[in-house]
């Protein structure tokens, strides 16, 4: 079973409306939304929800007011700037560390779990699909990122798929790195404009840091070509396939708003024929490549 | 009025990426003038490739992470049951830390009974400050491969100069820690969106995060005329001011893609963001 994974760097460049696609062109995948904190991949593929299981993330800090003396210690301590000056604990700035019950020298503070989110096991026309949704302002996206990722190891091999496709997020920060560490493949789908190619560079990095096989779509090419040439040119000096060049369309938008993939809303459109060319060469690269 | 001449902090922020905060926050910036910009964006800062700043200099950004001292160490364990990151890892003859995981809390020199863990700077990303004719620019930039932006940005909104200029935080896209990060301590937080369904679901969610911090905002809808209305009778239904329309024009794309943030090309814009910003004072000092 192989893994690919779709990111970008910069955001709105269309890694989920190639996922979405990708999925439904594709037989006997199971897919992952990994945007746990703005999740829109349910949006085109309308999975049906099979299992919820609650996302238990960082732990938050408790303060027992008829044992606290107000000494003012664990806002002291406490480097994430939790602790109001009342000394009472900011639920939205609490990493749930734990400094500040260690140092009360009342033993006032407790630690208690919360649920930062929910992960979902879904069923969509297209086969299985593995997500979550973390709460709003909650921290450790990674992690649930991770547990996304487990689910969607054991959908695939409960029903012998031969590739999951992972939908990631912008950035390259944490969910990212948990998005792509261990698959076979990293999706940049990238933009014709100064930032997208800013961007689309460090999300190679990231790929060459995690030792991932990178492949490149050029998304809306046709919005600045000479810029197009350029990624073109520096995907070439550095040995990168591009798999893909997709022309700027309304009719995505058309799709999108319909709720349907591009590929089912508009098959005889350019860009669904050239998303079919890209689905093509990805698959022939994961066959050919190493892992 | 005189009440509104103080120095304002705008947070530019969307939820979904890509629909054009750093354009908004640019050309905002670029219209009102006498502004300090900070792009918070430091996983992938891009308002420098709009500016073309001068960069006159570049600090390194350190984060605390612990070193064990292994002379002083018994391997108790209590340092690695405390860390709920799990960055260090003890066994019956060695303690290792992995520095990528830490999240530098500080517990586990606290924990630790023989004093054997101390701290050292660890480089996770640089400071940039630019000048760009008037306009002050900082950015930060993570290393390729750390995970942790807030660090980061935490530096970047530390460099608020403290007079009458205006400041620009510049947001990275979603909802969770760098965002909260970026906005909070803002007096308002200019939401960007596209009338599209991804845009309108992840305007709902930063929405929810910005009602709990308490930060009144309002949206510009960018792209307008693709997509559909249902942004707009969102907007309507929970009293969330519309502050401006971009519309979709291939013009406005294309001058994005080489780097020219469109109000220098298109100079009836810099009057619309003028009025813009004035709007904006009004709702922030509701």
């Amino acid at each position: 079973m192989k893994q690919l994974t779709v990111l970008s760097g910069k955001g709105g460049t269309g890694k989920t409306t190639i996922t979405a696609s990708l999925t439904v062109l594709s037989e006997n995948i199971v897919v992952a939304d990994c945007d746990v904190d703005a999740p829109d991949l349910h949006m085109l593929l309308h999975p049906e929800i099979i299992e919820t299981q609650e996302f238990k993330g960082a732990k938050l800090a408790v303060i027992d007011e008829s044992a606290c003396t107000e000494c003012g210690l664990c806002r002291e301590k406490c480097r994430f700037n939790a602790i109001t000056e009342d000394i009472k604990v900011d639920p939205i700035f609490c990493e749930g560390c734990g400094v500040c019950a260690i140092v009360c020298p009342t033993k006032a503070i407790t630690l208690i779990e919360r649920i930062s989110g929910h992960a979902y096991i879904s069923k969509t026309k297209h086969g299985f699909m593995a997500h979550a949704m973390l709460n709003p302002g909650e921290a450790n996206s990674g992690k649930l990122v991770t547990l996304v990722r487990q689910n969607a190891k054991t959908l695939a091999e409960r029903e012998c798929s031969d590739l999951i496709i992972i939908d990631g997020s912008p950035g390259i920060g944490c969910p990212v790195i948990a998005s792509v560490a261990g698959v076979d493949a990293g999706l940049v789908v990238t933009e014709p404009t100064l930032s997208g190619i800013h961007d689309f560079e460090r999300a190679l990095q990231l790929l060459k840091h995690f030792k991932v096989q990178p492949l490149v779509c050029v998304n809306m090419y046709d919005i600045n070509e000479d810029n197009t040439e350029k990624i073109a040119g520096f995907c070439k000096e550095n040995g990168v396939k591009v798999v893909g060049k997709i022309p700027f369309n309304s009719v995505v938008t058309e799709a999108m708003v319909n709720g349907k993939s591009i590929v089912e809303y508009a098959p005889e459109s350019d860009v669904a024929e050239e998303i079919m060319k890209l689905w093509e060469r990805i698959l022939s690269n994961l066959k050919h490549g190493s892992g | 009025m005189l009440r509104n001449m103080g120095r304002m902090i705008v947070a530019v922020a969307s939820g979904k990426g890509g629909t054009g905060k750093t354009s908004v926050a640019v050309n905002l910036a670029l219209s009102i003038g006498n502004v300090q910009f900070l792009d918070c964006d430091a996983e992938e800062p891009n308002a420098h490739l709009l500016l073309h700043p001068k960069i006159s200099r570049e600090e390194p950004v350190y984060i605390p992470v612990p070193v064990i001292n292994e002379g002083l160490c018994d391997y108790c364990g209590k340092c690695a049951e405390f860390c709920a990151n799990n960055a260090i890892f003890v066994s019956a003859d060695k303690a290792l830390v992995f520095p990528e995981l830490c999240y530098s809390c500080g517990g586990c020199a606290i924990v630790c009974p023989r004093k054997a863990i101390s701290e050292e700077q660890r480089r996770i990303g640089t400071l940039k400050y630019g000048l760009a004719d008037d306009l002050e620019l900082v950015y930060g930039e993570l290393e390729v491969g750390e995970p942790m932006a807030v660090p980061v940005i935490n530096e970047v909104k530390k460099q608020q100069i403290r007079n009458s200029k205006t400041v620009i935080l510049d947001s990275p896209p979603g909802t969770s820690c760098p965002v909260i990060e970026t906005v909070k301590g803002s007096d308002f937080c200019v939401l960007v969106t596209e009338p599209t369904p991804f845009g309108l679901h992840d305007l709902k969610i930063t929405v929810q995060v910005l009602k709990q911090m308490k930060i009144p905002f309002g949206v510009v809808v960018n792209r307008a005329g693709i997509g559909d209305q249902r942004v707009y009778e969102y907007c309507k239904n929970e009293n969330i001011p519309v502050l401006l329309e971009i519309p979709y024009q291939r013009k406005i794309a294309e001058l994005y893609s080489k780097g020219i943030p469109f109000s220098l090309e298109m100079p009836k814009w810099k009057e619309k963001f003028q009025a813009f910003f004035d709007e904006v004072r009004k709702y922030a000092d509701k």
